[in-house]
């Protein structure tokens, strides 16, 4: 027992960063590629069987809607939020995290009420997503505008 | 092959993600955000276009993908109706994506309890 306490202030610093290391940023990104990557090529699978039937816009539409509905769903029984403590952004970037973003904050508030706990705390993140999102295309689509006439 | 190069894509675009969130202090609410942003410049300066030739769903899933559909929606109405186009089209192409949030949203949030954190 003694013999562990007679260690130097580096020796310590080895020690606790050896044993610290438990969760590294390379196991964040494999599973954030892996379960990202694999989100992806569900939606993939949903729009070539929808393509089957419909043109690529609306197959496009369909697995938006799809994807939003099983997270949405996901989130409802809370599997959601255990997913995301594995896969991290994998879970957050895919259109299913903005979905998530939204289900979530609606089920969390609604005992405060439907209009200013559910209604206003729903678009708590999906909000600034698309305040940006659609400001940009505005500003970027005013330019695109006025290139076509000088170019 | 598809769902190879698709799997890729979506796994690349979410690793940027992911090395985003543990390298700075951005939260996940910024990284929404940002990527949405990026999404549309990316579509802008034509570089969204490659990258899902290459990837299908797998630049389309990922929220930059909602970036580069404002922006390719914004183009389409601009060419189709004009001045206004740049209002009515961004929201238009992704019209189906935000309504079918809102309104399960709303169904999960009738039908489930909030779970004590």
């Amino acid at each position: 027992m003694n013999s562990n306490l007679n260690i130097t202030n580096s020796e310590y610093d080895q020690m606790i960063s050896k044993n610290t290391k438990k969760s590294p940023i390379a196991k964040n990104i494999f599973f954030a590629f892996l379960i990202g990557g694999l989100i992806c090529v569900l939606g993939q699978l949903i729009f070539n069987f929808s393509l089957k039937y419909v043109d690529k816009e609306t197959a496009s539409t369909i697995t938006s809607i799809s994807l939003i509905f099983l997270s949405a769903f996901l989130t409802a029984i809370n599997l959601y939020s255990r997913l995301g403590k594995i896969a991290g952004a994998g879970s957050t970037i895919p259109i299913t995290g903005f979905a998530n973003s939204i289900v979530s904050p609606a089920i969390e508030f609604k005992s405060e009420g439907f209009i200013l706990g559910l209604g206003s705390n729903m678009f708590k993140v999906a909000g600034p997503v698309l305040v940006y999102g659609i400001t940009s295309s505005i500003i970027l689509g005013i330019i695109y505008y006025f290139l076509k006439f000088i170019l | 092959m598809e769902y190879l190069q698709c799997f890729i894509t979506g796994g690349i675009i979410c690793t940027i993600g992911q090395i985003l969130i543990d390298k700075t202090k951005i939260t996940p609410a910024r990284i929404l955000t940002l990527f949405v942003v990026l999404g549309v410049i990316l579509g802008f300066l034509g570089i969204y276009e490659p990258i899902y030739n290459f990837g299908k769903c797998g630049a389309t899933v990922p929220i930059s993908g909602f970036g580069y559909s404002l922006y390719k929606g914004t183009i389409k109405a601009i060419e189709e109706r004009g001045f206004i186009g740049i209002f009515t089209g961004g929201v238009t192409a992704t019209s189906g994506g935000i309504a079918a949030a809102i309104c399960f949203g709303f169904i999960s949030a009738l039908v489930s309890k909030p779970t004590i954190k």
